[in-house]
């Protein structure tokens, strides 16, 4: 088990080894986004924008106009929301070289409620031009991002979370923009993931593998870009999707994976999410269970469907 | 005195330019803003002509002051000082708003080279003019960067983040410009220097500066003298710890009998006659006006 955010922490001393020109704007959450690691290593190259985020997305553009690779820390809320038109108008629209650590992604926000838990972000960020989106699955895949992610040149977010959760991936882990992963294969059945969601669709496949069904799983990582045609051929052996996230059923995972296979092999696609609601403090467990998230709940909602 | 009078006449003839130029662009592409080009006309002249450290052959070059219109609506007015600058054929102004033009309505810069920052969401300029100075500090760079914001879009809240961060990291090396003509889009009823309530009357731009520990000066921003003295001072100041904000009192629509403080004139398209009589009373005759 590890936090993304851990890893979040650990790969920007990394790459500050690595890229003198990097630099981390902090919004006054470097404690808890783990930034702080980044401060500690190399205090002349962070630069504290304290409670203004639009500013600091605005600090950040003119920065990496000037050749900086700056790397943002925040909870997700106050990028996608907060922050929004800056983020738009000031990095997207100018195809500014920043990078968004957008932590505290989702449900699983340590007992903030609705006000941190954000399920929109996907939808705000696919839907804008020159912004690459992605979400990783653990905390090796989140140090994979990165690097690609430092390496690239134009705005890129990317979706990270609080708390610990399983390390599914090897760690000679190679990231690819717009990749599919295939983690089981199986047959009728397709779970698709994004994020830690991810970790916990493994976990659904063993107990619908006690009631007799073999679920493929997958893990798209990478919302924008997307390759659209291995996302089409790696679900085409299946007859039934369920997509699952940490996010609103409109416009994330499940908005991608309806419009992609609407288009180039219609088959029911069912979006396993937040349904149109807020969230709630409560309890990492309680919250899963309660919003259907859980790898128990998952796996009720997949047979139910394909008993129906 | 800075300017002699063959400098200040040549300066307020290129004024004229430009505001004659505005009226024209909007005619000809059918929209646009036309008021807050017209107060800012005197700081955009003076800007690219006296203070600015530019080539308009090199746009690119990485030693350049960095200028920023925050109040991108204004796009038109920064186009004919560039324009009149040399960055671009003054011919070039006709396709203003057209469609696949590098001077779209609001300031794009991955159209137009020279642009150091798009704008026209308010509010937004100074951010990543804190980003300039920072980042010339950092790479040990004298560049200077100005940024230069309407005072209705200090009502934007992004606006204050900027200015005490900015004061936080002892940003000599920024200067924000506030064209003060005290009217906006709609704004307050009322009569302040124009047809509408003056926003800051109980508020004064330059003691909310003040209090955020930037150096303040006060300004006519119709003077050319006055514009280049309070602009010498700002770039002294970048060895110190304090920001400049020069509040530059402007009239909205200055220079026309039939715009000059009228809040109507914020985005209105001129007629033909209209632009005509703007030639007339600006004193340019037919033949000398490039557009």
């Amino acid at each position: 088990m590890k936090a993304l955010r851990e890893a979040f922490g650990e790969t920007l001393v990394e790459l500050g080894a690595k890229y003198e020109r990097l630099v981390v704007l902090d919004g006054d959450l470097a404690n808890s986004t783990k930034a702080d690691k980044f401060e500690a290593a190399y205090p002349d190259r962070f630069l504290e924008m304290g409670i203004a985020e639009q500013n600091m997305v605005g600090v950040a553009a003119g920065l990496a106009h000037l050749g900086f690779i700056p790397w943002l820390s925040s909870f997700t809320v106050f990028f996608s929301h907060r922050a929004l038109d800056p983020l738009r108008m000031l990095v997207a629209q100018t195809h500014a070289n920043v990078k968004i650590g957008a932590a505290y992604s989702g449900l699983l926000t340590g007992y903030t409620g609705k006000t941190h838990q954000d399920v929109e972000d996907l939808a705000i960020m696919r839907a804008m031009p020159d912004m690459v989106v992605l979400a990783p699955l653990d905390a090796v895949e989140a140090r994979a991002m990165m690097h690609w992610a430092t390496a690239y040149e134009g705005p890129v977010y990317l979706r990270l979370a609080r708390d610990p959760s399983p390390v599914v991936l090897p760690e000679d882990y190679a990231f690819t923009p717009g990749q599919i992963l295939t983690l089981r294969e199986g047959k009728d059945v397709a779970l698709v993931g994004t994020g830690v969601q991810t970790a916990r669709l493994l976990e659904a496949r063993d107990l619908l593998g006690e009631a007799g069904i073999e679920a493929g799983v997958f893990h798209v990582g990478s919302l924008k870009p997307l390759d659209e045609a291995a996302l089409v051929d790696a679900l085409g052996p299946y007859r039934v999707v369920f997509t699952a996230e940490e996010h609103s059923i409109y416009g994330g995972l499940g908005g991608l994976a309806a419009e992609v296979l609407g288009e180039n092999d219609p088959k029911p696609v069912h979006r396993i999410g937040i349904e149109d609601r807020w969230g709630e403090s409560a309890p990492n467990d309680w919250l899963l269970e309660h919003y259907g998230l859980s790898a128990k709940k998952v796996a009720e909602r997949v047979l139910k469907e394909v008993q129906a | 005195m800075i300017l002699d009078e063959r400098e200040r006449a040549e300066l307020e003839r290129k004024a004229r330019l430009l505001r004659y130029l505005v009226l024209r662009t909007v005619h000809l592409s059918g929209a646009g803003h036309v008021g807050g080009p017209l107060s800012a006309a005197e700081l955009l002249v003076a800007l690219f002509f006296k203070v600015l450290r530019i080539d308009p052959q090199n746009p690119t070059w990485e030693d350049r002051d960095r200028f920023i219109l925050s109040k991108g609506h204004a796009a038109v007015g920064l186009y004919a000082a560039m324009a009149l600058q040399g960055f671009f054929p003054i011919e070039e102004l006709k396709t203003f708003d057209k469609g696949g033009s590098r001077l779209q309505g609001h300031p794009d810069m991955t159209r137009l080279p020279g642009l150091d920052m798009s704008s026209g969401s308010l509010g937004q300029g100074l951010s990543p003019g804190v980003g300039f100075a920072l980042g010339a500090r950092m790479l040990k760079k004298d560049f200077h960067t100005w940024v230069l914001l309407g005072d209705g879009e200090l009502q934007e809240g992004m606006v204050w983040e900027a200015v005490h961060v900015a004061r936080r990291y002892e940003l000599g090396n920024l200067t924000a410009i506030v064209d003060y003509n005290g009217l906006q889009q709609y704004g307050w009823r009322g009569a302040g220097r124009g047809d509408r309530a003056d926003p800051w009357e109980k508020m004064p731009p330059a003691r909310l500066f003040a209090a955020f520990g930037w150096k303040t000066l006060e300004i006519d921003g119709h003077d050319f003298e006055a514009i280049l003295g309070a602009a010498a001072i700002a770039r002294k100041n970048a060895g110190g710890d304090a920001p400049t904000a020069i509040i530059a009192h402007t009239i909205k629509g200055k220079g026309l009998s039939f715009t000059e403080g009228k809040h109507a004139w914020h985005s209105r398209v001129p007629t033909e006659d209209e632009v005509n009589q703007a030639r007339e009373e600006l004193g340019l005759s037919p033949e000398e006006v490039p557009l």
